[in-house]
Order: structure tokens, then C-alpha cells, then sequence
């Protein structure tokens, strides 16, 4: 019997960010339209592997994910241990645009699910014309936080059941099971004080209010979907940012919470087929 | 039923799930939680109940309390609940709950709370 092998392949990219060098890992299926998309705070790319086995997508997208640095199997930058990880706007900005210049990825797609979301934002303020398409999933020019970060990196309280527990909260209740336990592992996952230090861009550094007034569609389509049950960045968050952005196109996707792809990805792909189609 | 009837079962729906007594074996602590205006004192001994004692104890030290309104624990607890009300920080964020004291204990087995406290949810709803 042939193996049955999925159609994702994953290589490691020598890269510089901000002139500091970089292993990076990611995975990629299809071709076509470079798809690039992003995963969540303190998760990995493994949250885009139904889209990269979905061959409606794979057959007009090459769908890239990549692990930020600190994440999956990219590791961090060399002297890592000496400081502690904080996500800026400038950095995941960077990072995004590093990962698109290295693999000469020709305008490419770029979809992000919350903090990815929130900076493809920043990427429609500032940099719309490198790109054919954004696509920011659960995301809004500020949310209202709700706990104290500071639990989420402390030697008494075990980082990853912590940050999955946390989170778990964010899932629909209609998601599967399986699916929504696959998501939390990812969690579980995460090295210590990665979450965290994601969320410093999301808490501190990545407010985007006024300035997503200024995003021009006409250079660069975007598309905002939000889940209605994410209560981190709610339907009227999402709401709120697409009202101050003419000729965005927003959907609050029913039945569906913080981590579309993931946790119900036969629902997403409902919702995401259509955007898809538009982009050429 | 009223939600402080309904809480008033955990014990039995906490018998009926092994698996949730497995993942709470690691703990043991004393916690009040508030239905409404009806307060409940859970003394939990290696993830299972030793105690869950209704209404007021004059002085009764606990690590931390949770509070949450009638209605809130009333939307938390239906079968499919709506956006907003299906998790204990969705509650708090709206400002229908609130968690005090010592969050030490509720951090770190903080799935098992979040599980422990939506037991009711598996009762039949009121017509």
C-alpha cells in the first residue's frame, strides 16, 4: 500500500531579520498565488495544514506557512537566552516581509489569525503595495484586554496548560473535538514566555486605532473575518475597525471562535472559499 | 430548577466524570463560588469533592472565590451557549463575574475549573 503521505512539504530558510540571521521553518503545498498566512500568538503554522491539504485551495494558491521565530521548529535568533522575547510591530513587520523578499514571492496573499491579523493591519497601513491581497482573521484595531498576562510565564504555574486553558475559552462550542484539542496541544506547546511575548505586540505595542483610517483598498484589497465567538477580539471589534476602512469587506462567521482554520476547518473553508475566489 | 439548584449537583456530576477527577488529582484546595446571591463552599480534596457546602459559613477562609450573577450562570450553563457567555473569562470580561483572592490554585489546574464549573451544563435545560 502507497503511503499516505499529505501533500505539505517542510524545509528550514536561512533568512536575516532586521540584519540578525534566522533558521526558519516552514511548509508549503500548491502552487500558484503565493498564500502566505500566519499564525497565532504562541502557536505555529501547523494551523494552516487543512488549507494545505485542501486541493480547491492548493490548485490556485502555493500556501506558505512559516513558524515565527521563537516558534515550532524555528528556533530563536543565537543569544536567545540572554534576554527576554517581546514581539514588537516593527519585528513581526519585519519578519513578514523577510519571509516574502528571501522566497521572492512575486506580490504575495498574506492572511493572519489575530496577532496575524492585527499586523496584517499594519501591513495594509504601510506596506499595501507589496501585497496582492490581505486577509486579517479575528483581528481589530485594539482590543479590550481580558487577564493578566503576567500568569503566563512563572515557575509555578506550568506555562502551556495555562495558555491552552486560557485560550480554550476562545473555541466554539460547535468546533469538533478533535479539533479543538488539536489547537490547545499547540498551546501546550509553546516555549516559555513565548505567548507572553507575542501578546506585548498585541497589549503594548500594536495599537492601531487612527491609523487603520488611513488604509487605501484600491491599492490593496482586504478582507476582515471574524468569529462570533471570540470574546478577545469580538464581532464588534472587528466591526468597528472595518467601518473606518471604505471598501473593506468584513463577515462575522457563525458558529465559529478565535481560531477559524484550526478549530473548525471544515467551517472556515465555507467562509474562506469565497474570499479565495476573488483573488487573482 | 434555579442556577443555585442546579450547582447544587456538582457532586453527582462530578462523581459521573473520571476523567475530569483524573486531570484534578495534583489538587487540593478550598474555594467559595457565588450563584447569584447564594454562596457555595468547595472543599476539594485530589481533584474529587470532600465537601460542597450551601450557603453562608460566617469566617470561613478559601483561597479565592468566584462570583457570577444568576443570569450569567444561567446563560453559561445552556446546553449550546450564546457568543459571550460560554466561558468564564467571557463573563468576566463583560463584567457579569469576577474572580478574587488567591488565583494561584485556579491558574494552575485552570482547565479543570473551567470544566468543573460548566458540569452543569450537562443537566437538562428548564422548559
Amino acid at each position: 500500500m502507497a503511503p499516505a503521505l499529505e501533500p505539505m512539504i517542510g524545509r528550514y530558510l536561512r533568512m536575516e531579520i532586521d540584519g540578525v540571521p534566522h533558521r526558519i521553518y516552514f511548509e508549503e503545498a500548491g502552487q500558484g498565488i503565493p498564500l502566505v498566512c500566519l499564525h497565532t500568538a504562541g502557536a505555529d503554522s501547523r494551523q494552516y495544514r487543512h488549507l494545505q491539504a485542501d486541493p480547491e485551495i492548493t490548485r490556485r494558491f502555493r500556501v506558505l506557512a512559516f513558524d515565527m521565530p521563537w516558534h515550532g521548529k524555528s528556533t530563536p535568533p543565537d543569544g536567545w537566552q540572554a534576554g527576554e522575547y517581546r514581539l514588537t510591530t516593527a519585528s513581526y513587520t519585519a519578519a513578514i516581509r523577510a519571509f516574502c523578499r528571501a522566497l521572492e514571492l512575486d506580490r504575495p496573499v498574506v492572511m493572519g489569525c489575530s496577532i496575524g491579523g492585527r499586523i496584517v493591519l499594519n501591513l495594509a497601513i504601510a506596506h499595501a503595495a507589496e501585497f496582492r491581497a490581505l486577509i486579517a482573521l479575528e483581528a481589530a484595531d485594539f482590543q479590550q484586554p481580558w487577564y493578566d498576562t503576567a500568569w503566563l510565564h512563572r515557575p509555578d504555574v506550568h506555562g502551556g496548560e495555562v495558555c491552552a486553558a486560557l485560550v480554550s475559552g476562545l473555541i466554539a462550542p460547535h468546533s469538533p473535538p478533535v479539533s479543538r484539542h488539536e489547537t490547545l496541544w499547540m498551546y501546550m506547546q509553546g516555549g516559555p514566555g513565548v505567548f507572553k511575548g507575542d501578546l506585548h505586540f498585541y497589549r503594548v505595542d500594536g495599537d492601531l486605532r487612527e491609523k487603520v483610517k488611513t488604509i487605501d483598498t484600491r491599492v490593496c484589497p482586504l478582507y476582515l473575518l471574524t468569529g462570533e465567538y471570540d470574546f478577545s477580539c469580538t464581532a464588534e471589534d472587528t466591526l468597528r475597525t472595518a467601518s473606518q476602512i471604505p471598501g473593506v469587506e468584513v463577515q462575522i462567521m457563525k458558529e465559529v471562535g478565535h481560531f477559524p482554520m484550526s478549530e473548525n476547518p471544515a467551517k472556515f473553508r465555507e467562509y474562506i472559499l469565497p474570499v479565495l475566489a476573488k483573488i487573482f | 430548577m434555579s442556577p443555585a439548584d442546579r450547582f447544587a449537583r456538582l457532586p453527582d456530576l462530578l462523581a459521573a466524570d473520571a476523567d475530569l477527577r483524573r486531570r484534578g488529582r495534583w489538587l487540593s484546595t478550598d474555594c467559595r463560588i457565588d450563584i447569584g446571591a447564594e454562596p457555595f463552599h468547595l472543599a476539594i480534596r485530589d481533584g474529587d469533592f470532600g465537601t460542597l457546602e450551601r450557603g453562608p459559613r460566617l469566617m470561613r477562609a478559601v483561597a479565592f472565590s468566584i462570583r457570577a450573577t444568576d443570569d450569567a450562570w444561567r446563560q453559561h450553563w445552556r446546553t449550546v451557549p450564546e457568543p459571550g457567555w460560554h466561558d468564564l473569562f467571557a463573563l468576566t470580561k463583560r463584567g457579569v463575574a469576577s474572580m478574587e483572592g488567591d488565583l494561584r490554585p485556579l491558574l494552575q489546574n485552570l482547565q479543570y475549573f473551567k470544566d468543573l464549573l460548566a458540569l452543569p451544563r450537562r443537566l437538562p435545560e428548564d422548559g
